[in-house]
């Protein structure tokens, strides 16, 4: 560390979109998520038509206050979407559905693991709103709708449940930022609502960056970065604004408040051009919904469930919406119960438990540890297809030899060493890191129990 | 309505004699934007108001704006009417996006009174009442934001209702402003009337503000009024700008209640009438400024090119809304601008809940208010479009219960200078039976013919 970045200190709070995999869309019944050629998962109500109307996803309520949960968050008894609006071409109705002054989770905080110590990282909030479509500008330099000859609208995105969580400004380095959204992406992978990945957009990552004087506590004037596709990319952005502010402080000059995209090829930020005038979103409560107000029983069942290791009685509890019957005909069929409930409320939210053949659900169910992740992730994307047989899926088998897991997991150890401290230290939680991790490497064909317990008697030995 | 029942003619007869009226009549009156030609049903035919979607045939809500907008589902009122075997006779005039009080902000020309061709039919489901009076739709459905059924049924002498917000699905209704939007039945008498609501009202699983209706509806049969409680609001009733011929014919109305067993007293909404109208026009424009944005060019309805889009969703903006919903759109959108949302929009919907109580302390003692529904006959063609202020003064009346998420039922109750003169009828939330029976002993004893004098 340079004597000039000692005496500043970084201040840097995250803005983190993460898209939730429900079955169907966050205000109509269209299938959300990637695949379909474009503007084929679009409805009346997601293309904006007139008259058509939102009803709201109960699964994405729901899931947004296990995650609220999750970041140690405040869960509210009544919160309210609102309308933001704006026109864009890819906001088909001129406003965007959001939760704004009273969201569902406010309040938490999150415990990062460093060798010397916890840093915690506040949670101003939590809210669910709807996505917007996705747009590409065709010609012109910029990539962005100003110069293009023309743009390209697909609406298969637009209306997909979204959730914003927004930190305090209580990030200081680069470094802290990357291993708190590692560890924010793991939690939200292990909840099971979303694939979190960067590079396919269903993680979105803002930082907002200042700096200041070490040992001050004022708030100076932030700038905004965004386009960070990568964790590695966020750290990037984050050290170039925070050495460009400074050199900015050091020659005598003042930051300018602004907003930058970050440019991956060159590593480089560039402003975006700034508007002539602030943004009025002219935000109102969204007459079309009523308020979301979880029962007080609801709320307390799904605190008791994030602060425990599932059983069956509690993991039952995550099975709503028409679904308990599908559970118990997959458990009558031969499945184990806690399993059945994780796969049913975690993966089949939303989709129509009558199409399910509860036998074929119970035969993957009691494969999941044997059979590849992919192979049991597409299995569960189709099983509600008509004729659906578990038969090829199960034919297939996982990695389970440890002679070629063992040197993947010594490699990762070896490059995650903050990590394994942390765990070593106490942190248990971790495990899912590491296992997730390898999972990732071996592009899902790991057996996971395998992994998991090579990762466990790893950690142990060198403790 | 059981001639078709009884096989005495069939469904196909009735709609082709239907459409026989309007193409002999409709020339004059302009009540419908487009008809269709085919019988569609096994039933009873029935007229659709132009905001409700109708699958596969264009719906424009009164604008340039929706010009070729050929829907591609049917509004849920519209799919429970074909359920119900009714035949859709075609779309009725209005103003555009139900935006008015006389039809004249029609992008296609004002619809006009059947009895008396010279004046309006009332606003802004002139269409479908005016119809329904000329005998060109054996019933309709309108949608009420702020009087949009019940002041036109004032004006053309049948009978329409506001229901209780939340009894009637807006899925795929055009919205105009969605915490007051209501869709509800015009017809010639309260039966059909309650016939035609007992069709669509109930909870809609895909308009999240609907509810189960906590009784069914029934059709009414008392003939008297002994033990009904009437309420006259003193404010509604003595309200500047009523003029006499309306006020003796609601002073008549109200005696012809105490002769049927009522027991009639006075009451107040001081608040309720000082306030609603101001209230009203914040919560609609803003509402509406919201509501209009879609409006683009960029997926459907009219558009008009440029280079950049910012520019082409101006241009078509600019040639396809009429001036009524521009002004709404910049009334609208002050209203929720940061720094004013609070003394506007927030305080309205704060008034909201004080016009609400109010209501609901007249109610403890009385079970039906009165008062008359538009405080003037029907006015001239011309007479107020240059005037806005004056046009919307014609929704006086109704505005207030519309506020508080009321029902309110027309009921026409004499004649005053040879034109209808409306009794509205408000009621608590969910009382439409107690307001059906109270608008059936009511009409039997005025005896009021709905035909026009002029059609006869």
């Amino acid at each position: 560390m340079s004597a000039t970045t000692s005496t500043w200190q970084p201040v840097i709070g995250l803005e983190i979109h993460v898209q939730l995999k429900t079955r169907t869309k966050m205000f109509c019944r269209c299938a959300a998520g990637y695949g379909g050629a474009e503007n084929t998962q679009v409805c009346p109500v997601c293309l904006g038509h007139p008259g058509a109307l939102p009803v709201m996803n109960r699964t994405a309520v729901e899931w947004t206050i296990r995650l609220g949960l999750a970041l140690g968050c405040e869960i509210a008894p009544r919160a309210v979407f609102a309308r933001k609006n704006y026109f864009y071409p890819d906001l088909p109705k001129g406003y965007q559905i959001s939760q704004y002054d009273l969201p569902s989770c406010t309040n938490g905080v999150v415990r990062v693991p460093f060798a010397d110590g916890d840093r915690e990282i506040s949670i101003v909030r939590a809210h669910l709103e709807e996505d917007a479509a996705k747009t590409t500008h065709v010609g012109g330099r910029t990539g962005r709708i100003g110069g293009a000859e023309y743009s390209l609208v697909d609406f298969n995105r637009g209306g997909t449940p979204l959730v914003e969580i927004v930190t305090g400004p209580d990030v200081h380095s680069s470094e802290e930022a990357r291993r708190f959204l590692q560890l924010l992406r793991q939690t939200i992978v292990e909840l099971g609502i979303s694939d979190a990945e960067m590079e396919k957009g269903t993680l979105r990552v803002d930082a907002n960056v200042s700096v200041r004087p070490a040992g001050s506590d004022e708030l100076r004037t932030r700038c905004e970065l965004k386009n960070m596709n990568s964790f590695r990319f966020v750290a990037q952005g984050i050290d170039a604004e925070v050495a460009r502010q400074i050199a900015v402080y050091e020659s005598g000059g003042e930051v300018v408040q602004e907003t930058y995209d970050f440019d991956a090829a060159t590593g480089t930020l560039t402003p975006r051009r700034s508007k002539e005038e602030a943004d009025d979103y002219r935000y109102f409560p969204e007459p079309d919904l009523v308020p979301v107000e979880p029962p007080d029983a609801r709320r307390r069942e799904l605190r008791e469930l994030a602060a425990q290791p599932l059983d069956l009685d509690r993991a039952t509890v995550l099975v709503t919406g028409g679904l308990d019957r599908l559970w118990e005909a997959t458990v009558a069929a031969g499945a184990d119960g806690v399993a059945a409930a994780n796969v049913i409320a975690n993966r089949l939210a939303g989709v129509e438990a009558a199409a399910v053949d509860a036998t074929q659900l119970a035969r993957l169910v009691e494969a999941r540890d044997r059979i590849p992740r992919a192979a049991f992730d597409e299995a569960l994307g189709r099983v509600g297809e008509p004729g659906f047989t578990a038969d090829p899926y199960l034919a297939q088998e996982a990695v389970s030899d440890t002679s070629e897991l063992e040197p993947i997991v010594d490699r990762l150890l070896e490059a995650n060493p903050g990590q394994v401290a942390a765990y070593r230290g106490g942190k248990e939680g971790l495990l899912g890191f590491f296992v997730g991790q390898v999972m990732k490497e071996t592009g899902g064909k790991a057996n996971a129990r395998v992994v998991s317990e090579l990762v466990r008697a790893k950690l142990a030995e060198g403790g | 309505m059981g001639l078709v029942e009884r096989g005495e003619v069939t469904a196909a007869e009735l709609h082709e004699a239907y459409l026989a009226a309007i193409e002999a009549r409709d020339g004059e009156l302009n009540c419908y934007l487009r008809t269709l030609e085919e019988p569609n049903g096994s039933g009873i035919p029935i007229a659709l108001k132009d905001v409700i979607s109708t699958r596969g045939v264009e719906t424009t809500a009164g604008s340039r704006i929706l010009a070729g907008y050929v829907p591609v589902f049917d509004a849920t009122v519209a799919e429970r009417c074909r359920a119900a075997g009714l035949s859709v006779l075609g779309k009725t005039n209005t103003d555009e996006f139900a935006m008015g009080s006389s039809t004249e902000n029609s992008a296609y020309g004002p619809s006009r009174n059947p009895w008396d061709p010279e004046r309006v039919p009332g606003g802004s489901g002139g269409g479908s009442a005016a119809a329904v009076s000329a005998g060109l739709a054996p019933w309709a459905l309108g949608s009420d934001t702020g009087g949009s059924i019940k002041q036109p049924s004032a004006l053309c002498g049948n009978v329409g209702l506001r229901p209780t917000y939340g009894s009637v699905s807006r899925y795929g209704v055009v919205a105009f402003a969605s915490s007051l939007d209501q869709i509800g039945p015009v017809a010639r008498n309260v039966r059909d009337c309650a016939l035609l609501y007992g069709i669509i009202a109930g909870r809609d699983e895909c308009d999240s503000t609907t509810v189960e209706l906590p009784e069914p509806v029934r059709l009414p049969e008392r003939e008297d009024l002994k033990g009904v409680r009437i309420g006259v609001p003193r404010e509604m009733n003595e309200a500047e700008g009523i003029e006499p011929g309306v006020a003796e014919a609601v002073a008549r109305a109200i005696e012809l209640a105490r002769e049927l067993g009522a027991e009639v007293g006075e009451c107040e909404l001081p608040r309720s009438v000082e306030y609603g109208l101001a209230c009203y026009y914040l919560v609609a424009p803003a509402e509406a400024s919201s509501n209009l944005a879609r409006y683009d060019g960029v997926r459907y309805g009219a558009r008009v090119a440029a280079d950049r889009f910012s520019e082409m969703v101006e241009r078509t903006r600019d040639a396809g809304f009429g001036d009524e919903p521009k002004r709404r759109i910049m009334l609208g959108t002050y209203a929720l601008s940061a720094g004013y949302y609070d003394a506007f929009y927030g305080q309205a919907q704060k008034v909201r809940t004080v016009i609400a109580r109010e209501h609901a302390a007249a109610f403890e003692r009385f079970d039906v208010l009165v008062s008359a529904t538009s405080p003037t006959v029907a006015f001239r063609l011309g007479e107020r479009s240059a005037n806005p202020l004056a046009m919307y003064l014609s929704d006086l009346l109704t505005i207030p219960s519309c506020m508080a998420g009321l029902p309110g039922l027309n009921v026409p109750c004499g004649l005053s200078e040879g034109l209808p003169v409306g009794l509205q009828l408000i009621g608590p939330q969910f009382s439409e039976n107690r307001l059906f029976e109270v608008g059936h002993a009511l009409e039997r004893a005025l005896g009021f013919d709905v035909v026009p004098e002029r059609l006869r």
